[in-house]
């Protein structure tokens, strides 16, 4: 048969719960005004020829927003064979408003009184057989959630669509408004189709621009419709779309006043609800309380537990899930043991002893008779020389060092204990590397095949994949709360703080994920249903320092200090201060720009009605939105990862060019990313760090924030040292020229730069557009640039580190620029505030 | 926008009803606060106000809509 079925509806009536019960589709539904935004299709479940159309859920057809166009655009086209218009039976008059827009398409309607269960649980009662005389056109009672109704609905429609059952409606304007469509109507004559002759009319009297350019009309009739809109717009004291809205609404009053038998009860429970929830007293800490457990479950504990299982056991050694704390200790006994017999050893080559022999006869797989006689020699040798070993020992608890002596009998004792296995010790797993690892070696692939495998495939995937734990704690989080409807509330409380640097209340919650990580910050944003709010928040919420990026917090802050935590304690707190002015900073500059400027979007908002979510929709919001995050920022994550690690292994050595030996001291030095760290590194002169060395380790930070600590111990040919290691923080200090305001600057600009490739692709996957991605990648990159300069040449001029010359000039030139930007043209307090807090950072 | 003296939406204490008289203004915000039912006649019970001061909350015609003060204040009340 080939029918076309579109679903139409307020925003929040139920359409897409009823689209997946027809289609069996499996499309996610939030308790979310706008959730929606393109149109999608899918098969109808008991007849495959039949075609369903979920449009975005709209109040009214004006030509006010994207959605409204789409919808309309869509209904007007000819494609759908029948409307099947989703109205929300508790909320009956505000629904009808947008059925008496679509009755005057000219397509066939049918309406899904949707929710009907709840009408009943409240008491009230709707004369359906009446509601469908004064409408038009048949109406089904359904209950979407639940399945009831849809087959009957189905058929309904199909009849409707086979016999092109146009609506027959009793609704009428008043007298002068019908009369003066009725002259429009002639004027129009055969332009447009009969069905639609009277939606066009009520635009034209409208005069709303849109149809008047797609009509065409000749200058003769528009004055003519003018004429007649003028007319009736004097008579009424009011604008010609006012007085149809207002028709409009006065014609539903009468229609519900006649079917609709409401029960005189009290508050709804919504309304009970929201009286503790949004509270003027209590709606915050609620807020606060309900926040806190979002991000403390999602990052804190869950999120990070799965995310180090993810890292280290998935795609490192492995993990051990049971028995740890035995694991643990027996671990550490053994360590213990080796530091003796390490003291011992070292205690016997200092006597003159053959140690090398010894351990080689030790480690032997295989021991050969004359390893055996070496070990016996050795053992009889040094105990006849009376080796004793020294080692210090710190006591756990009180912290005192005393020095334990290792004889010859404690020595053969220690070289009997056997290292722990985790595996004896309860359920465990190695690593998708060991065992990846292991097979290439049995296979003998060769050293660059199994360096690409497992440092730039095994890593990238590995660095994509570890995040998808948390993403699904998380996303089942926010789902639950977009499910019960308080995310909308979330923007009501939040909105006067965010409205003021040009952004809605919801933003509130990706800047809040972002403290943790800023993969699920940027997909979070997709609750914002306004385009511009979305890309503001999508380009300022990584400048929040992540989890990552705390190292390089850890590392200036040693840098800084030289270990002397007392006088930098202040390093921690300036940079997430630093990170909330760049926000803020950056959203009142950016509203200056063409692309975001205009008025803050007008925050008309229903408040929707609190339900339980049900599983099956929180599940399929967390799986829809972790599949898009995997399929579209794993490819770029991927794809990244190993130019970084081809950039990084491979280089020119000893005149020829291939994969470099990392047991070479300095084989950085040799790779192209050194190369490409030389070629760049005077774009950082400015900001006091323009060694090629500096250079690479910003670069390196692309792949991810915590690679810039690994990056700088391979740089200094210190290996693999923490954040935390007091020589890595001296020879940061060295790399930088030992300057303060550089390590500040370094640390501003890497923090405020384009955040990981796991980011970029996030944010790639979000604007879904590549000119967007760029201009937010570019705006993070100038802008940390910027802050850099500022802080290494204005920061250096007042503490002398910096001498006045031509970038100092540039950064006064910069600071004017943004101070421009900040202040024009209505200048706003709290701009200025942050502005010098953000210099004083330097 | 709003002509001196006249009484609008923001003014109306919470807790209490108000009749609609006239929207002032044009273009989208205006007909956004139409289509949403605040219309000439229509009975608006301001609810409460959000914990920082605005935006506000109000039922109307059965369900529960926000705005901001600036936006109440088109709406021109008795």
């Amino acid at each position: 048969m080939g029918l076309n079925i579109a679903l139409a509806g307020n925003p929040n009536c139920g359409k897409t719960t009823m689209f997946n019960d027809l289609t069996g589709a499996n499309q996610y539904v939030g308790n979310w005004p706008g959730v929606t935004v393109e149109k999608k299709e899918g098969k109808y479940k008991g007849d495959k020829s039949i075609t369903v159309t979920d449009l975005p859920g709209v109040y009214s057809l004006s030509p006010y927003s994207p959605e409204e166009i789409v919808t309309r655009d869509y209904l007007l086209s000819g494609a759908p064979d029948v409307v099947v218009n989703l109205v929300d039976a508790t909320n009956l008059e505000r629904n009808l408003y947008l059925t008496t827009q679509i009755i005057n398409l000219g397509v066939p309607v049918v309406v899904a009184l949707n929710m009907m269960d709840l009408v009943e649980k409240n008491g009230d009662k709707i004369d359906v057989a009446k509601l469908s005389q004064k409408i038009g056109c048949p109406i089904v009672e359904t209950t979407a959630l639940r399945g009831r109704g849809m087959e009957d609905l189905m058929n309904t429609a199909i009849e409707a669509a086979k016999k092109h059952q146009l609506p027959a409606s009793t609704m009428r304007f008043t007298n002068d408004v019908e009369e003066a469509l009725g002259k429009i109507i002639d004027i129009l004559g055969s332009r447009v189709k009969g069905d639609q002759a009277r939606w066009f009319a009520i635009k034209l009297f409208e005069g709303e621009q849109m149809t008047i350019d797609g009509l065409g009309l000749s200058a003769g009739d528009l004055s003519k419709i003018a004429a007649i809109r003028e007319a009736v717009e004097n008579d009424e004291d009011d604008d010609a779309e006012s007085i149809i809205t207002d028709e409009r609404y006065g014609i539903i009053t009468d229609v519900a006043d006649e079917c609709v038998k409401k029960s005189t009860k009290g508050m709804t429970t919504t309304q009970k609800i929201d009286r503790v929830v949004t509270n003027r007293i209590l709606g915050l800490p609620i807020f606060v309380v309900i926040m806190f457990l979002v991000y403390y479950i999602s990052v804190s504990t869950v999120g990070t537990y799965v995310t180090d299982w993810a890292n280290d056991g998935l795609f490192g050694d492995g993990w051990l899930y049971t028995g740890t704390e035995q694991y643990g200790a027996d671990a550490e006994e053994y360590e213990g043991y080796q530091a003796q017999i390490d003291a011992y050893l070292e205690a016997a080559e200092e006597d003159g002893l053959d140690v090398e022999g010894f351990t080689a006869a030790i480690e032997a797989e295989e021991p050969t008779v004359e390893d055996e006689e070496a070990i016996e020699n050795f053992m009889y040798a040094a105990d006849s020389a009376g080796i004793v070993g020294e080692l210090e020992v710190e006591d756990e608890d009180t912290g005192a060092v005393s020095i334990e002596r290792v004889d010859s009998a404690a020595f053969a004792a220690a070289l009997e204990q056997e290292e722990p296995d985790p595996a004896d010790y309860g359920f465990y797993h190695v690593g998708v590397p060991v065992v990846v690892g292991g097979w290439l070696e049995a296979i003998d692939a060769a050293p660059w095949v199994q360096s690409l495998i497992l440092d730039g495939i095994i890593a990238g995937v590995g660095a994509v994949i570890g995040f998808i734990p948390q993403l699904i704690v998380l996303f089942i989080l926010l789902g639950i709360l977009e499910g019960c409807g308080y995310m909308a509330r979330v923007a009501f409380i939040m909105d006067r703080i965010f409205r003021r640097f040009g952004l809605s209340g919801k933003s509130f919650i990706p800047m809040l994920i972002a403290s943790g990580c800023g993969v699920p910050a940027v997909m979070a944003t997709k609750t914002i249903e306004n385009e511009k709010d979305r890309r503001m928040t999508i380009m300022t919420t990584t400048m929040i320092p992540c989890g990552a990026k705390l190292p390089i917090i850890a590392l200036v802050f040693g840098a800084l200090a030289g270990g002397d935590y007392e006088d930098t304690w202040w390093v921690g707190p300036v940079f997430y201060f630093l990170g909330l002015a760049a926000i803020i900073i950056s959203c009142i500059m950016l509203r200056k720009f063409k692309a975001f400027a205009g008025e803050p979007a007008p925050f008309i908002m229903e408040l929707p009605q609190y339900h339980l979510p049900t599983v099956k929709n929180v599940l399929l919001s967390m799986w829809e939105r972790v599949k898009s995050y995997v399929v579209k920022a794993g490819t770029i994550i991927f794809l990244s990862s190993m130019v970084i690690w081809f950039l990084m292994n491979f280089g020119m050595y000893d005149g020829q060019f291939g994969l470099l030996d990392p047991e070479v001291d300095d084989y950085i030095q040799y790779s192209l990313i050194a190369g490409l760290g030389n070629l760049l590194a005077w774009i950082f002169a400015p900001l006091g760090f323009g060694s090629w060395e500096a250079t690479v380790t910003s670069i390196t930070g692309l792949v991810a924030k915590e690679n810039v600590i690994a990056t700088v111990g391979i740089i200094t040919s210190l290996g693999e040292v923490g954040e935390t290691d007091p020589t890595l923080w001296s020879s940061f200090a060295a790399m930088l020229g030992g300057s303060s305001v550089a390590v500040m600057a370094f640390c501003a600009f890497n923090l405020l730069c384009a955040p990981c490739f796991a980011a970029i692709g996030t944010i790639r996957r979000q604007m879904m557009s590549a000119k967007w991605t760029w201009a937010a990648i570019g705006y993070m990159t100038v802008f940390g640039w910027c802050v850099g300069l500022l802080i290494y040449q204005l920061g250096g001029l007042i503490t002398g580190e910096v001498a006045f010359g031509p970038f100092t000039i540039l950064a006064l030139v910069v600071l004017a620029g943004m101070l421009f930007l900040l202040f024009r043209p209505a200048p706003k307090e709290k701009g200025v505030k942050m502005a010098k807090t953000a210099e004083n950072a330097a | 926008m709003t002509e001196s003296g006249a009484k609008t939406l923001r003014d109306v204490p919470v807790g209490s009803s108000a009749k609609v008289v006239k929207l002032v203004g044009e273009g989208a915000v205006k007909r956004r606060i139409m289509d949403m039912g605040i219309t000439k006649g229509t009975e608006v019970y301001v609810r409460k106000v959000a914990p920082l001061g605005d935006p506000i909350e109000l039922t109307v015609r059965g369900f529960e809509l926000s705005l901001r003060k600036d936006e109440a204040q088109h709406v021109l009340v008795a």
